[in-house]
């Protein structure tokens, strides 16, 4: 059953590890067809904060010239991910060569646990944890759909916590409402839903469960038109946080007229 | 004339010796403000890139951000 929960009719700014965004949505920068459609898919999604991976130069292609070519890092909050590590070593070192490449020490800490979900390996994840936060990185963890799991990451000082809707890329939406409402619940550190959101649908019914926040890259990556995708994703995030902050109606199993039966004729 | 065997991003590649870490991107055509060097999986820092030798048999990687999610 829902509770409906009363909150101030005004919405105060998304605060991560002390750090204040305007906006409740970001978006990654993977897969995109080309640079300029992601450019201006961002600018539309109205994110600030932006996530970036750390790889090889290519040495062959000497015109490669990296994400930040396109992505001014004055414009943008880039956050570098750690996606593709399967231990927690790898994570770590990846972390630390993001830090140094970037401008903040912030990190979103991907530890993967199996190749065909991509579903988190929560034991890596719990360990690159506290060695992160106790190398003093802003630790925003992607994890699953599991309280207990994400408990564990809050006590071990992350900034955030990012469960799952469902798998990276899938599009499949929202899968465990109940989970991601329980996690929002207990937690203390912003809850930001990373992952599996495919549509705009997806992305306002996620944030009228009361999370902080969603992160998602291949809803608008892989769209026909990823510019009004970013549009769409943008204001279905505003809906659903107002929604959420409005406080929706009790469900009923009956009807309730919401015309007067009264002054009706003889 | 003497050349160092490295590998660099997984590759073997001859350097002429000696050479530092700030050579290395030079010869390789890359500007140290937008790549990261791990030498031996330490991370060398930029303003350590010119004081950093190289060696016979060093592991060299060269990373930047790329788009991810």
């Amino acid at each position: 059953m829902t509770t409906v929960q009363t909150e101030p009719a005004t919405d105060s700014p998304l605060t991560i590890g002390g750090r204040a965004f305007r906006s409740r949505l970001m978006v990654g920068t993977g897969k995109y067809r080309n640079n300029s459609d992601m450019v201006l898919a961002i600018e539309a999604s109205g994110a600030e904060i932006v996530t970036v991976a750390v790889r090889r130069v290519d040495l062959d292609r000497t015109k490669d010239q990296g994400i930040l070519y396109h992505l001014s890092p004055d414009q943008y909050f880039l956050l570098a991910n750690t996606a593709g590590c399967y231990t927690a070593d790898e994570a770590v070192r990846y972390a630390r060569l993001a830090r140094e490449a970037g401008f903040n020490e912030f990190v979103k800490l991907e530890v993967i646990g199996d190749r065909e979900t991509l579903l988190p390996d929560t034991e890596g994840l719990l360990t690159a944890a506290h060695q992160l936060v106790a190398e003093g990185f802003k630790v925003l963890a992607y994890t699953n759909d599991d309280l207990v799991t994400a408990l564990r990451l809050e006590e071990a000082g992350c900034a955030a916590v990012m469960p799952l809707a469902s798998p990276i890329g899938s599009g499949l939406g929202l899968l465990n409402p109940y989970g991601i409402r329980t996690i929002k619940r207990r937690l203390s550190v912003p809850v930001i839903v990373d992952a599996g959101v495919g549509t705009a649908s997806d992305a306002c019914l996620t944030m009228e469960q009361g999370v902080d926040g969603i992160l998602m890259n291949t809803a608008l990556a892989e769209a026909r038109d990823p510019v009004a995708m970013a549009t769409a994703m943008r204001l279905a995030v505003e809906a659903g946080r107002q929604a959420f902050l409005a406080g929706r109606m009790p469900r009923r199993e009956v009807a309730m007229p919401s015309t007067p039966n009264a002054g009706m004729l003889e | 004339m003497n050349q160092l065997e490295i590998m660099v991003n997984g590759e073997p590649r001859r350097v002429p010796a000696p050479a530092t870490a700030a050579d290395l991107l030079r010869y390789l055509g890359l500007d140290p403000r937008t790549v990261v060097l791990e030498l031996n999986r330490k991370i060398v820092r930029r303003p350590q890139l010119n004081a950093t030798a190289l060696a016979d048999g060093d592991a060299v990687e060269l990373v930047h951000f790329v788009g991810g999610g």
